[in-house]
């Protein structure tokens, strides 16, 4: 499993973020890959795992969206993508594309959503996410800044966070630095796209080289 | 048209050696309502009338997007048309899943099965590959021929009269100018008729711009600004030249009607246009 990806989603954002490194065994294959992919203009995919299924199953999804475009004369929305990824995966449940999906973008309302996936298909809409190497060491950290309280108090919480925009880039900013310390396939560039009503942004940062 | 014993299977030939389904699947094309296209070396221009059956119904779709960089426009049995775009987007959509670049559209235009009755849709093709801008006419025979411009559908005849007096220019024409000949012919079409914006539409595509059908409002600043008016004009251009179409003694109008001033100058008497 290489890479990792992270996702949060907030009152009227996302944001989502990748690192950059492709790597095989204990070598590094390039320092500057993205695994990041806008399905549409609301909808954004990051995923890790086997990288030639990973980009197989964007230019599916990708021609997918373009016949419904021709048949709906407007875009997908983000639930309607996450349904759309989740049939995909599940149309190969036999013989599985490895790729560990996180897509994230603004629904209908405008709110920021974040679906996450197994390989086969299973999705569940959530606050935030990371896949890949580094999720089990990003994970408890998103939970402890992020997890909401649970959903049988009152009142009811939303998942989503309650985070302004620039802070949720810092966290996802720290969980890279974090997880590239210790995870051996996470590093070199950190990717992250931030969705909102305006259109995207890409920013960059380093993460360590080693 | 006459009815004899080869017509009635299109697998039959007639002893001198015609299809007849194929002929009359031709005149569906003809009953369709009019649709045009022309190109330059960069762009090329679909239009076409839009007819609606009653006067409650809306009317019918008949250009359609395949792909960023290919178009068409359809005359003759709807229902067929939209068969027939389904189909060339699917095509596309497969070529560049698997080639990851534009299918070049002379390999779009072989459509026609032979164990089926004939499409009855003519099919205005304008797309853009490595050699520029090109408009292919498809007809229900299964032939298809490039054109510089083309009018297909009822009364057709008069835009192609039009075509052929101007078509020399489309070449180097400027998108704007392209559109507004391709008005001007549509208008032939309506013999008489008021072109508006709610009776035609126009898309364009060209050489750094995505197949796009321009939205009513545009048209009808268009059409205000190259004084497309119909053959009887209400209280305005009386007394116009035949070549002209009533034009006023406004700026965009003077340098647009005269044939010799199909320059660049005609574009700088005309507003800025922002499409």
């Amino acid at each position: 499993m290489c890479r990792t990806c992270v996702a949060i989603a907030g009152a009227d954002y996302c944001v989502i973020a990748a690192d950059t490194r492709m790597s095989t065994g204990y070598s590094i294959l390039t320092r500057d890959y993205s695994k990041i992919i806008q399905l549409a203009d609301k909808s954004v995919m990051a995923s890790s795992g086997f990288q030639a299924d990973v980009r197989a199953l964007q230019k599916v999804l990708a021609a997918r969206h373009l016949i419904y475009q021709h048949q709906h004369n407007k875009q997908m929305s983000c639930p309607a993508m996450a349904q759309l990824l989740s049939n995909t995966l599940y149309y190969k449940r036999f013989f599985p594309y490895y790729a560990f999906n996180v897509l994230g973008g603004l629904d209908s309302e405008g709110k920021g959503c974040v679906f996450t996936y197994d390989a086969v298909g299973s999705y569940e809409r959530v606050g935030y996410s990371a896949q890949g190497s580094g999720s089990t060491l990003i994970t408890p950290f998103l939970d402890n800044q992020l997890k909401s309280p649970s959903p049988l108090l009152l009142p009811a919480k939303d998942a989503v966070t309650p985070l302004s925009e620039s802070e949720a880039i810092d966290l996802v900013k720290t969980c890279f630095a974090s997880a590239t310390e210790r995870d051996i396939y996470t590093g070199d560039k950190l990717e992250i796209l931030v969705l909102n009503a305006s259109g995207i942004r890409r920013e960059y940062m380093e993460l360590r080289k080693d | 048209m006459f009815r004899n014993q080869y017509d009635t299977d299109v697998t039959t030939w007639s002893p001198a050696g015609r299809l007849f389904q194929v002929e009359y699947a031709m005149e569906a094309v003809k009953q369709g309502s009019a649709a045009i296209g022309l190109r330059s070396k960069t762009h090329v221009v679909l239009a076409c009338v839009n007819k609606a059956s009653s006067e409650l119904s809306s009317h019918q779709k008949k250009i359609f997007k395949v792909d960023d960089h290919i178009g068409v426009a359809i005359a003759g049995l709807t229902a067929d048309g939209r068969v027939l775009s389904r189909y060339m987007r699917n095509e596309c959509i497969n070529y560049s899943y698997t080639y990851e670049s534009p299918l070049p559209v002379g390999r779009l235009v072989c459509t026609q099965r032979s164990w089926k009755r004939p499409y009855g849709v003519g099919l205005l093709i304008g797309g853009l590959d490595e050699s520029g801008a090109h408009l292919y006419y498809n007809c229900p025979s299964g032939n298809y021929f490039e054109y510089q411009a083309f009018a297909i559908g009822s009364r057709s005849q008069a835009a192609k009269t039009y075509l052929e007096r101007k078509f020399e220019t489309f070449v180097d024409s400027s998108r704007e100018n392209l559109i507004k000949d391709a008005l001007f012919a549509l208008r032939e079409t309506l013999q008489g008729e008021k072109l508006t914006s709610s009776n035609c539409t126009i898309a364009v595509l060209g050489i750094g711009e995505a197949f796009s059908t321009l939205d009513q409002e545009t048209v009808q600043r268009l059409i205000n600004e190259f004084e497309v008016v119909g053959e009887d004009p209400p209280a305005e251009a009386a007394a116009a030249p035949d070549q002209s179409d009533g034009a006023e003694p406004g700026p965009a109008a003077a340098a647009a009607d005269d044939d010799d001033q199909e320059t660049p100058a005609a574009d700088q008497g005309a507003a800025p246009m922002d499409i």
